[in-house]
């Protein structure tokens, strides 16, 4: 009957994640009550190995980190269709084999020209 | 009781979190409203019986696709919102047009269909579990969706290069 | 009815706490017992002065974390300062949910076991570019994204070498994986899936920015990386966070590829007796898995020189991914040829 269902395996993972948070945090909060606080403005700068920071802090960086973050994006959303393929992997049989390999040439394609492309080089 | 009372909490959250997202100053902030945006959204599909679905939705959704939204914005380096001019001059004729938007999102939901039932049934999905569900359709039923998707996957390859190397070259 | 939810949720809590417990005692003393072996096998004796044979001093440092002073730099984004860590901590906490320690004893036996895991690593990500953003600092923001892209790259290859596993197990249970490896003569996947086992070792040693993969964090390059203006408890948060990840990744190397808790069938047809040993005796067998892939880590550590972060993202995208996808279409082969 729809709208009873209940995940109750996940019931301990909730429970956990809500244990691990107030561990972290609870000792975060605790420790700040018990240690003691004096803030001057040497102390409080950024570290760069002694000297005074130079340049704004967040300056803008290559491109590189986005591409590599793009070509993430496209190999997860691929590797996410592995596993489906994999766990049924007894019941589908030949055809099904032949069906991925043909997904998986694809995306070769796709990665032989990143890599010719040198998406994949960072210098 | 208990699955209407998650519902309605999920809901509301989501709604809100979603409100949230737009209205933050910092970027960075935004960014962060949306990861517990979608692990609602992921309990949400737990909740309809779709475990793997929930597993996708953080993995690739919460920890690919923002992972890259967050790059975008570091690499934008705002610190606070852009203030651009204004799309249409005057408000009351903005809150016009938005109103009739909502008017016409509404009317339109009193004409919604239910989708057709799906191919297995509840028990069948309890018994093998969601994955292998998803699994013996996909790959067979749904063939040629999934190599389209293939497809898909390889123009978004060659278009993401193609563009951000044209930048480095300039 | 509400009687029974109590008390399936006071198992639950005794359970955590016993996991949390076991786990934050482990990863203390991984701390000790990693500068031991280190030190040993530089010649050297490592920690001996605090407590007999130098025991306790991870409780020393943990005692001197908690008390040190609480320094926020200036202009730091302050609640993603304070959020980071514990995004850090929590999420390879919360993968030690759905780990099966012996038979029957795992705190949430969810039918998507790996994929949760899968979900885990994705968010420690999280932790490291926010606490490096949130730093205001340009050493840490670049540590930050040096090492958020290196967790990025490394976790498509390690999610295609289990998928090896997956095939060869047919399920997503961490539960069904262990007890599929009975079937086959070594008990183990780690024989057949060879090269799955390489990849996954290789990729684990990056997911966690041990070295030869910690560039990062190295002292000598950006001082700490991103966790460079951490200090008090925010920093044993990350510092309990990444041997917490590293023993996340000996757990699932040990159930997924080196037989979790079971031993080879031939053993137990030699010795008989040890079918009659109760349940929780089995977790030792699962320890003595965990610790030995935890050596290993402390010995490449030891060992191996650091490498470059171009040849380090090389290694990932150029080599590791082909090398898997191989193994993938191999072991698809050969589960329909037999």
């Amino acid at each position: 009957m729809p709208g009873t269902y209940l995940p109750s395996d996940y019931l301990p993972i909730l429970v956990f994640l809500m244990v691990a948070t107030a561990f972290g945090m609870g000792a975060l909060l605790i420790g700040s009550i018990l240690r003691l606080r004096r803030p001057y403005p040497e102390k409080l700068m950024p570290y760069e190995s002694g000297n005074p920071p130079v340049g704004e802090p967040r300056q803008r960086f290559s491109v590189k980190f986005y591409i590599i973050a793009m070509l993430f994006v496209v190999f997860d959303v691929e590797t996410v269709f592995l596993y489906p393929w994999a766990v049924v992997f007894d019941k589908i049989g030949l055809y099904a084999f032949i069906e991925m390999i043909i997904f998986i040439v694809i995306l070769l394609v796709g990665y032989v020209y990143a890599w010719r492309k040198e998406a994949f080089k960072w210098d | 009781m208990l699955p209407e009372l998650f519902f309605g909490y999920y809901a509301a959250m989501i709604v809100f979190l979603s409100v949230l997202v737009i209205t933050r100053k910092n970027p960075v902030h935004s960014v962060m409203w949306m990861l517990l945006l979608f692990f609602h959204i992921a309990g949400l599909y737990l909740f309809l019986n779709a475990e793997f679905i929930a597993a996708i939705q953080v993995i690739v959704y919460a920890g690919a696709i923002l992972v890259l939204f967050l790059f975008v914005v570091l690499l934008l380096n705002l610190r606070e919102e852009l203030q651009t001019a204004k799309f249409i001059r005057s408000w009351p004729a903005g809150l016009l047009i938005s109103g009739g938007i909502i008017v016409a999102i509404i009317s339109a939901l009193r004409s919604f269909v239910l989708a057709p039932q799906g191919m297995h049934t509840i028990e069948f999905i309890k018994r093998e579990t969601h994955t292998k569900a998803l699994g013996t359709i996909l790959y067979t039923e749904y063939l040629f969706p999934f190599e389209i998707a293939s497809l898909v996957l390889l123009v978004a390859i060659i278009g993401a290069i193609v563009l951000a190397k044209k930048k480095t070259r300039s | 009815m509400y009687i029974d939810l109590m008390l399936n949720i006071g198992m639950i809590l005794l359970k955590i706490a016993v996991v949390i417990g076991v786990a934050l005692l482990h990863v203390a003393y991984a701390t000790y017992w990693e500068r031991k072996v280190i030190g040993h096998m530089q010649v050297r004796l490592g920690p001996i002065e605090v407590g007999p044979h130098g025991l306790l001093q991870p409780i020393a440092d943990g005692v001197k974390l908690f008390f040190k002073e609480d320094i926020i730099p200036a202009n730091a984004d302050k609640p993603l300062f304070y959020i980071a860590p514990v995004i850090f901590f929590v999420s390879t906490m919360t993968a030690l949910s759905v780990l099966p320690f012996f038979e029957g004893f795992v705190i949430a036996d969810i039918n998507i076991g790996l994929l949760f895991l899968f979900a885990m690593s994705s968010l420690g990500a999280y932790g490291i570019i926010i606490s490096g953003w949130s730093s205001n600092s340009k050493y840490a923001f670049l540590g930050g994204l040096r090492s958020a892209s290196q967790v990025i790259s490394y976790e498509i290859a390690m999610g295609m070498s289990l998928v090896g596993v997956m095939i060869m197990a047919g399920s997503l249970n961490l539960s069904d994986i262990v007890k599929a490896q009975q079937q086959y003569p070594t008990g183990m996947f780690a024989v057949p899936q060879f090269l799955g086992f390489f990849i996954f070792t290789v990729s684990a040693l990056a997911e966690t920015n041990r070295l030869p993969f910690d560039l990062p964090e190295a002292e000598s390059e950006l001082v700490a990386g991103y966790f460079t203006e951490y200090s008090g408890f925010r920093f044993a948060l990350f510092f309990l966070g990444e041997y917490t990840g590293m023993l996340v990744m000996s757990s699932i190397s040990a159930i997924c590829f080196l037989g979790g808790w079971t031993v080879p069938q031939f053993i137990t047809g030699w010795f008989p007796f040890l079918l009659q040993l109760p349940a929780w005796f089995w977790v030792l067998v699962f320890l003595a898995k965990v610790y030995a892939f935890m050596f290993f880590y402390y010995w490449v550590r030891a060992t191996l020189p650091r490498y470059r972060y171009d040849q380090l993202m090389s290694i990932g995208w150029k080599m590791l991914i082909p090398l898997a996808l191989l193994n993938i279409v191999v072991t698809a082969m050969v589960k329909i040829l037999l």
